[in-house]
C-alpha cells in the first residue's frame, strides 16, 4: 500500500507541469468564451467588459446578417462534397494495392501515394498555379493549343469548390488508404483460400469477401468525418481562395478569423466560433453514439 | 477453369493500369514543378509540358532565391520552430502520457475525461488569440511553441501504447530501486521507439506546415514562417524581381521546390514509420 502511494506521488510530479499547461492553454480558452455574451472591450479585459444586451445580441446579429446563410452553406457544402468524393477512392486504392501481385511495384505506388499528404497547402497552391494559372498554366496551355480559349480556373467562383474538393482528394487518398490496407491485412486468409477452392474469380473474392469485411472500417471513417463537418479546412481555403471567389469560399473558420483578428470584432467572432464548437460537440457525441451501434465507438 | 484465369488476367492488367495512373497523378505534378523551375518556360511548353528531364537547365532562379535571402531566412526560422517545437512536444506528450497510462494512478477516473474533453470542445479561435495576447506572447515564437505543446490525439495514442507494455518489465526495475522517472527514461521510452518516432513525424510535419498560428501570432512579417512567406510570394502579380529577367513562374516554382527539399530529404527515412503510425492511431484511446 505504501508503495502504491509512493508511485502516485511520482506520477503526480510528472503530471503537474502538464496539468498546469492544460488548465492554462486548453481550459483557459474555454473561459474566454464568455466574451461571446459580452461587449468585449480590449482595455477593460474579459471580466470587466459589460454583458451584451440582450445576452444573445451577437448571435442574433450574425443570424440576421446576410453572411450567415452564405458562410454556413459554404461550410456544409464543401464538407459534404469532400466526404462524398473523398470516401470511396481510398477504399478502391487500398483494394487495388493489396491485390497487386508485384511487391516491388506495390511498394512504389504506395510510397508515391503518401507523398501529397506531406505537402503543405501552400506548396499545393504553388502546384495549382503551375497547372491552372490562366496565363502560364499547363492545362490552359493545352486548352489553347487545342483551339479552346484559356480559362481562369483559380479565380472562377463556378469551379472553386470543385478545385477545393479535388485537391483535398488528391492530398488525402493515399494516406486514407492506409487504414483500409491495414484492415485488409487483418482479414483471415483462409476465407480467400476457401473462395479459390470454390472457384471464385479475383473479382468475386473482392466483391464477396474484401468489401463486406471493410464495411465496418468504412462506416467508422464516414461517421468520424461527419462529426467534423463544421471544419471545412481553414488552411486549404485560406491559402487557395482569392477575393474573386469569396462568395463560394468563405467558411465559418475563415469568417471568424477575418471578423475577429482582422476587423477586431472579438465578441461577434467569438459568438460564431462558439456556435461552431457547440454544433461540433453535438455532432461528435451523436456520431459516436451511432458508431457504437456498429461497435466501433471512439470511447 | 480456363475462363477464370482469363478474367483474373484482365483484372490484373486493370490493376496495373490504374495503379500506374495513381503513381503518375501523385508524382507528375511535382516533377513538372521541378522542371519549370529549372527550364525557361518556353522550353517547357514546346514539349507540351511533358518535360520530366529538362534539357536546358538553368539554376538562375535558385541563385536568386538564395541571394534574395527572404526564403532562406524564413526557412531558418521554420527549421528552428520545427526542431524546438518537436522536442517540446515529445517531452510533454511522453511525460504526460506515462502516468496517465498507469491503472493504479489515483484519480485516473477523473483525469482521463479532463484530458479528453478539450479535444471535442474548444473555445475557438478568438478566445485562444486573446489568451495568447493576455500572456504577452504575441510576436514571440513562444506563441508557436507552447500553446500547441500537446496534441490530445497524439497523447492518447502514446498512452495507449504505454498501456500495452508489460508491467513486469517496469516492476523489476522498481525492485532495483529505480524511480518512476528512471523507469520512464530507461525502459518505457526505449521500448516505445516506433510510437515516439511516429509522433516526431506528426509533430514535425505540423510545425513545418504551420500557417495559421504564424499569421495569427506573428504580426511582424520578418518573423513569419516559411509557408506564410511562400504564400505571399505566390500571390499573382507579386513584384518578385524588378531588375532581373527570370520569369515570375520560374521563380515561383523554384521557391516551391526549394521549400519542399527538406521534406523530400527526410521522407525516405521516416517512410517506414507511416503505416505503423496510422495503425497506432486506429487503436482506441
Amino acid at each position: 500500500m505504501i508503495r502504491v502511494i509512493k508511485w502516485n506521488w511520482q506520477y503526480y510530479l510528472m503530471l503537474l507541469p502538464c496539468l498546469i499547461y492544460y488548465v492554462i492553454f486548453k481550459y483557459g480558452t474555454m473561459y474566454g468564451v464568455i466574451i461571446a455574451f459580452k461587449d468585449y472591450n480590449v482595455k477593460k479585459g474579459i471580466l470587466a467588459s459589460p454583458w451584451a444586451d440582450p445576452l444573445l445580441k451577437h448571435f442574433q446579429y450574425f443570424f440576421s446578417s446576410p453572411y450567415a446563410s452564405v458562410v454556413i452553406g459554404n461550410t456544409l457544402k464543401i464538407s459534404f462534397l469532400k466526404i462524398i468524393f473523398g470516401m470511396i477512392p481510398p477504399v478502391i486504392l487500398a483494394i487495388l494495392i493489396s491485390e497487386c501481385g508485384n511487391k516491388w511495384f506495390r511498394k512504389i505506388v504506395q510510397t508515391a501515394s503518401y507523398l501529397p499528404h506531406f505537402l503543405s497547402w501552400v506548396i499545393i497552391y504553388g502546384i495549382m498555379i503551375a497547372f491552372f494559372s490562366q496565363s502560364t498554366g499547363l492545362i490552359n496551355r493545352w486548352l489553347t493549343e487545342m483551339g479552346f480559349s484559356s480559362y481562369p480556373f483559380l479565380t472562377d467562383p463556378a469551379h472553386f469548390q470543385a478545385m477545393i474538393v479535388g485537391t483535398d482528394v488528391w492530398k488525402g487518398v493515399g494516406w486514407s488508404a492506409i487504414i483500409y490496407l491495414a484492415a485488409i491485412a487483418g482479414i483471415d486468409t483462409t476465407l480467400y483460400e476457401a473462395g479459390i477452392i470454390d472457384g471464385c474469380s479475383k473479382l468475386k473474392r473482392i466483391w464477396y469477401i474484401t468489401l463486406p469485411l471493410l464495411r465496418g472500417t468504412f462506416i467508422l471513417q464516414l461517421i468520424l468525418r461527419t462529426g467534423s463537418v463544421m471544419d471545412a479546412g481553414f488552411d486549404q481555403i485560406y491559402v487557395i481562395a482569392t477575393s474573386q471567389v469569396l462568395s463560394v469560399s468563405e467558411i465559418l473558420d475563415t469568417w471568424v478569423f477575418k471578423e475577429g483578428i482582422q476587423r477586431m470584432n472579438y465578441s461577434l467572432a467569438s459568438a460564431v466560433g462558439l456556435l461552431k464548437s457547440v454544433i461540433s460537440l453535438i455532432l461528435v457525441f451523436g456520431t459516436n453514439k451511432l458508431a457504437r451501434k456498429w461497435d466501433e465507438g471512439l470511447w | 477453369m480456363v475462363r477464370k484465369m482469363k478474367s483474373d488476367r484482365a483484372l490484373n492488367l486493370f490493376i496495373y493500369v490504374i495503379l500506374s495512373l495513381v503513381f503518375v497523378i501523385c508524382v507528375f505534378p511535382l516533377l513538372y514543378v521541378v522542371s519549370v523551375s529549372l527550364t525557361p518556360i518556353s522550353e517547357v511548353h514546346k514539349n507540351g509540358g511533358f518535360l520530366v528531364i529538362p534539357r536546358e537547365i538553368t539554376l538562375d532562379a535558385y541563385k536568386m532565391i538564395i541571394e534574395q535571402r527572404m526564403i532562406p531566412q524564413a526557412m531558418k526560422i521554420t527549421i528552428f520552430i520545427t526542431v524546438a517545437g518537436t522536442i517540446i512536444n515529445i517531452i510533454a506528450t511522453v511525460v504526460m502520457a506515462y502516468p496517465l497510462s498507469k491503472r493504479n494512478l489515483a484519480g485516473r477516473k477523473y483525469l482521463i475525461p479532463f484530458v479528453i474533453f478539450p479535444m471535442i470542445f474548444n473555445g475557438g479561435t478568438i478566445p485562444a488569440y486573446l489568451l495568447i495576447k493576455n500572456l504577452n506572447m504575441i510576436g514571440t515564437y513562444w506563441a508557436l511553441l507552447i500553446p500547441g505543446a500537446i496534441w490530445i490525439y497524439n497523447l492518447l495514442v502514446v498512452k495507449a501504447f504505454f498501456e500495452n507494455l508489460p508491467e513486469e518489465l517496469f516492476e523489476s526495475a522498481r525492485i532495483d530501486g529505480a524511480s518512476e522517472f528512471c523507469v520512464l527514461h530507461k525502459i518505457a521510452v526505449p521500448l516505445s521507439k516506433p510510437v515516439i518516432m511516429t509522433m516526431v513525424l506528426f509533430y514535425a510535419v505540423g510545425h513545418w506546415e504551420t500557417y495559421f498560428d504564424s499569421i495569427m501570432y506573428l504580426p511582424d512579417q520578418k518573423m513569419q514562417t516559411l509557408q506564410v512567406v511562400l504564400r505571399r510570394m505566390l500571390t499573382p502579380n507579386v513584384d518578385l524581381n524588378a531588375d532581373i529577367t527570370i520569369p515570375t513562374m520560374t521563380l515561383q516554382m523554384a521557391m516551391v521546390v526549394f521549400s519542399t527539399i527538406p521534406i523530400v530529404v527526410i521522407y525516405p527515412f521516416i517512410q517506414k514509420y507511416f503505416t505503423q503510425g496510422i495503425m497506432l492511431g486506429a487503436v482506441k484511446g
